[in-house]
């Protein structure tokens, strides 16, 4: 396998993604993405010197709406799936910024 | 001999735009309903929805850049954010990266070595976050999501400032075209202007920029100057004794006057941008910006030369009045009601900022409109209502904005015109108050004063001070 | 003919004659769903009262003339990643086990308008990550053809619904292959629109760039009949586009005389299974018998399609679901140590494994360092496969090949190799890539009884080319599918 996925690198990735795997899990997860990597890695044979990254395949562009109000009081229906809820607010453990 | 530091500062500025919507979804931006009554699906993230622009956001940003000499990016895009956050609900915010809608632009300002460019590196369009609202009872916090989606643009400078004047400055400017644009009302206080300060210091003559950190969580002008002063010190706390200055956001403390790092094994700060594919891009033609460049209004450089040459009033009063856009607002819609521009440029200069200041206010807050102001000049230009009458009437127009000509009829202000019984009066006067009429006669001017003061309380303040002094004369 | 034997729009028809109402149709497929699902496991949500009260109120509609559509009265299924009003939806996945949405996708409302009745939702993979239907948090979906096989996926559970008698059509999504290859393993009708046909309001992102919903149904018929019901250009969907051109029942046609199809030599190479290629073949034949002209030509690149498709798909997809946090919907951990413990207990517990390595993949890519190398470059080379397609198209109105390099593989033989389970998506993942539209016919039956497909390929828009060839392929196929008992 040319792409070695260290413990750091998936303790990292785990970080950014909000994932905290078993100690199986992360044997497995670098087993896994570091085959994904190699495979991946094919992509390198093309030369794409000049071309341009295509995010979006059609060239559908300036779609806006009208800065009009439409939308009423919908708290209800916002909250209806909530875990916690409190005084029309969403519950998360205590939080400082 | 001691080294000499040089601060170099950056300034992000956040602003939230005046638009009606929020700025993917259909959702009201107004202030102060109860917590997530202003939300739907896409502003809370909610599985499935999907984002749409505003395009007043687009236009308020173009034209904030057009204002500040910035090119336009004529095929720009919106990138995801990611980051974990409770008031961010889809967990990634919308903003731009790579293809920001405006780059390369600058503003002047003044500084006490003259004029002075500040480069704007770029301005973006982004989302705003909810709000955390922190439970006094219970060990939890509470996520409000009515915020969440307002629109912002946020202006990013060049470390272009020396000092937290030309800080202040460089904000002052900025507030003041944004307001003229009508794009933001730039109230620091509630938020609707946000800065965070890029810091380094560096000695005297160095070429490298030294390690900056960001600062976060200035509400105010006054809070910014101190932190840049606090920030200073620190920095060149740490070099002085040999210690190195650690890239990293920093909460400024306004009230212990100090900051603290915000740090985090969680917070890894890499927030893997990329192109948000459920937008597509905008491709702004020549015609569009034509059609905002068309819309720009008279900044406060053009109304400045236009109040010189047109109304005759002193340079300093036109320096206030254009100050800010809701004094020039008022100014030039009382005037185009017919009063006098010099009067009404006194009652702004005279009672309205002595009011301000009493009431710890800005001039945005200013609520009375210039249809009273206009109608108040006309009662005192008509001699109606005295000058002490018509302050009394100011400050309730100022507090409540009430209509003079009412007010003025209802509390009876009107000034007494019945010369007949204004001679009785005065007539009074000088009978019970024989000994300053004797000091009159005896040629002490300043006598006649006291008794005008007398006649004005007897009639209750409604009497043409001119009118009493003529008649006073006139018996004595 | 049975009920349930009937395409959608042969009940449809049935309805509007008075021939049978669409309560009996509806108990008659409830009926068949009691029956059939502890076999097949298609659904992970039936809404029988639901489906019953709304029988109701669209039999009134009809009888009072409201209502008058090809589809008015049919009962369907619908994938469960399609948000539907006050019914349970998933994704298959745990973290969404409770998930009630306020409000319906598009297309469900699109359906809901020309007199569908819904049935409940079908099993998938979860978040439509799998080509197996396998990874959904609920049990696997079983193959009506052999149920030791899996039914394809990710909607799986749409395909094994139409081809089990199930429903008479389902909506499914597509991102990589989540239709066409499912309706190939099933023996039934698929269709990937371009992208921007079918709105994506109210489907649960999976890739955004890559996904779009259409029809699992039992003939092209009825294919071209629900798209045109779904089609829309929708004004909550940015990337929804406008067209003019959604009359697909047109394009039903029995005649590809002068249509120029490509058959890419690269599809037909290492990896293809021998009979799957003679029966694809074979239908390649018959098109040129009836006059299509049959051309071999060089596509290029299609082995770089699946790390490109992997790369982009994991990307999006470690984003899109980043929402799922356990605060404002869904599955959240019952013990938690502050924010961010609660954050990774919740996705650890609520994810499924192959969720997860999507999520570990697409994060990386896209962090601090390896944006350029990795996704950037996945960018680049989906612009080259894009003009590959171009130039084919400048060539050809349709490309044909196989839409799997096998048929349905054994339950259990996927999950173990990721990298194996991937190549499976060979043949449909460019055309997402490109945002073209892709379709699955079924055109043969390997020797071990399981259905093999066809793909037709057409350029962006050109849906109706695809249904024209695909028409004309049923007529001279004949008729096609097993009996299940009913």
């Amino acid at each position: 396998m040319a792409n070695i996925i260290t413990d750091e690198t998936i303790e990292y990735v785990g970080i950014l993604a909000k994932l905290e795997l078993s100690e199986e899990e992360k044997e497995q997860a670098k087993k896994d993405m570091g085959s994904m990597l190699d495979y991946i890695d094919k992509l390198g044979e093309l030369d794409t010197a000049g071309v341009e990254p295509m995010s979006h395949v059609f060239p559908v562009n300036n779609v806006f709406r009208e800065d009009v109000v439409t939308n009423g009081d919908d708290r209800e229906n916002i909250l209806k799936n909530a875990p916690e809820e409190k005084d029309g607010m969403f519950v998360v453990p205590r939080t400082f910024d | 001999m001691e080294k000499q530091y040089e601060t170099v500062i950056g300034l992000e500025v956040h602003v939230e735009l005046a638009t009606k919507t929020k700025i993917f979804c259909g959702c009201s931006t107004a202030f102060g309903g109860a917590p997530n009554t202003h939300t739907c699906p896409v502003c809370t993230g909610m599985p499935g929805s999907l984002p749409v622009l505003n395009k007043q956001v687009l236009e308020y940003a173009v034209a904030v850049g057009l204002a500040t000499n910035c090119d336009i990016t004529k095929y720009c895009k919106f990138d995801r954010k990611n980051y974990f956050y409770p008031d961010n609900p889809q967990n990634y915010q919308i903003s731009q990266l790579y293809l920001p809608v405006c780059r390369n632009g600058k503003v002047e300002i003044e500084t006490e070595a003259g004029k002075k460019f500040i480069g704007i590196h770029e301005i973006h369009m982004e989302e705003d976050a909810g709000k955390l609202v922190h439970d006094e009872w219970e060990d939890c916090s509470l996520v409000d999501f009515n915020r969440s989606g307002v629109p912002l643009i946020e202006i990013v400078s060049e470390p272009d400032m020396r000092s937290a004047k030309e800080v202040i400055a460089y904000l002052e400017k900025l507030r003041m075209t944004i307001q003229y644009l009508g794009a933001s009302d730039c109230k620091m206080q509630e938020g609707s202007m946000r800065a965070d300060v890029n810091l380094s210091v560096r000695e005297v003559g160095a070429k490298e920029f030294g390690t900056r950190t960001e600062m976060k969580n200035l509400n105010s002008f006054k809070a910014i100057a101190r932190a840049i002063e606090g920030e200073r010190e620190r920095q060149i706390d740490l070099l002085e004794s040999g210690e190195k200055v650690i890239q990293e956001t920093r909460r400024w403390d306004d009230n212990k006057g100090e900051s603290y790092a915000m740090r985090s094994k969680e917070d890894a700060q890499d927030y893997r941008y990329f192109p948000d594919p459920d937008l597509v891009p905008i491709v702004l033609s020549d015609e569009f910006l034509d059609e905002i460049r068309a819309k720009q209004p008279e900044f406060r450089e053009e109304k400045m030369v236009r109040y010189k040459e047109e109304f005759d009033i002193p340079d300093y009063d036109i320096e206030i009045i254009t100050g800010t856009k809701h004094m020039t607002d008022i100014f030039e819609a009382a005037v185009a009601l017919g009063a006098q521009p010099k009067k009404v440029s006194n009652w702004l200069m005279g009672e309205t900022l002595r009011l301000l200041k009493e009431n710890d206010m800005e001039p945005e807050d200013i609520r009375f409109s210039p249809e009273n102001l206009a109608k108040l000049i006309a009662l005192t230009d008509s001699k109606s209502i005295n000058g002490s009458v018509a302050k009394e009437v100011f400050e309730e127009m100022f507090k409540n904005d009430v209509d003079p000509e009412k007010y003025v009829e209802e509390k009876g202000l009107k000034t007494v015109n019945d010369e007949g019984a204004l001679r009785r009066t005065v007539e009074d006067v000088i009978a019970n108050n024989p000994q300053s009429v004797e000091d009159y006669r005896n040629g002490k001017e300043k006598a006649i004063g006291f008794l005008v003061g007398q006649t004005m309380k007897a009639m209750k303040g409604k009497a043409d001070p001119g009118m009493v002094n003529r008649i006073l004369k006139e018996l004595l | 003919m049975s009920i349930l034997d009937m395409t959608a729009v042969e009940l449809a028809a049935a309805i509007k004659n008075k021939e049978v109402t669409v309560k009996e149709a509806t108990l008659a497929v409830l009926e068949q769903i009691e029956k059939k699902e502890s076999a097949y496991h298609c659904y992970v949500t039936v809404d029988k009262e639901g489906a019953l009260k709304k029988a109701q109120e669209v039999q009134e509609k009809i009888d009072a003339g409201e209502l008058t559509g090809p589809l008015a009265g049919v009962p369907v299924a619908i994938k469960d990643n399609m948000c539907t009003e006050g019914l349970l939806t998933t994704c298959s996945s745990r973290i969404l086990g409770n998930f009630v949405p306020t409000f319906s996708s598009e297309a469900v409302l699109n359906l809901e308008k020309a007199g569908a009745v819904i049935l409940g939702k079908t099993n998938m993979d979860e978040f439509a990550m799998g080509s197996t239907t396998e990874t959904s948090a609920f049990g696997e979906t079983k193959n009506p053809w052999n149920p030791e096989h899996v039914p394809g996926g990710s909607s799986g559970g749409s395909a094994a619904a139409v081809a089990a008698n199930e429903c008479f059509y389902a909506l499914g999504s597509d991102t990589g292959g989540s239709i066409r290859q499912p309706a190939s393993f099933c023996g039934v009708v698929g269709l990937k629109p371009t992208y921007g046909t079918v709105s994506r309001y109210g489907l649960i992102a999976y890739g955004s760039s890559l996904d779009q919903i259409g029809p699992l149904c039992k003939d092209v018929t009825d294919c071209a009949t629900i798209m045109e019901v779904i089609a829309s250009h929708d004004l909550k969907d940015s990337t929804s586009v406008e067209r003019e051109d959604t009359d697909f029942t047109s394009a039903l046609v029995d005649d590809v005389k002068g249509m120029k199809i490509g058959i890419p030599r690269d599809y037909f190479g290492e990896g293809l299974d021998p009979e799957v290629k003679a029966a694809v073949l074979k239908a390649a034949q018959q098109l040129k018998e009836k006059g299509a002209i049959v051309e071999e030509f060089d596509l290029s690149l299609v082995e770089y399609a699946i790390p490109t498709y992997y790369t982009i798909a994991a990307a999006e997809a470690s984003s899109n679901l980043e929402r799922f946090d356990g605060i404002k919907y869904g599955y959240r951990t019952e013990d938690y140590n502050g924010l961010h413990n609660m954050y990774k207990k919740s996705r650890s517990e609520g994810f499924g494994a192959e969720v997860k390595r999507r999520i570990m993949l697409g994060s990386f890519v896209l962090s601090s360092g390896y944006y350029d190398a990795y996704y950037l470059k996945a960018l680049r080379v989906k612009a080259l496969i894009k003009k590959a397609f171009d130039e084919a198209f400048a060539k050809y109105d349709v490309i044909l090949g196989p839409v799997a390099p096998t048929t349905a593989p054994k339950l259990g033989d996927s999950l173990s190799d990721p990298i194996k389970m991937y190549l499976g998506d060979i043949y449909t993942i460019s055309v997402n890539l490109a945002g073209l539209p892709g379709l699955s016919i079924p055109c043969g039956v390997d020797s071990k009884g399981l259905p093999i497909g066809l793909q037709l390929i057409g350029d962006c828009f050109m849906e109706k080319k695809l249904i024209q060839t695909a028409y004309a392929y049923e007529k001279a196929r004949g008729a096609f599918g097993r009996k299940e008992e009913n």
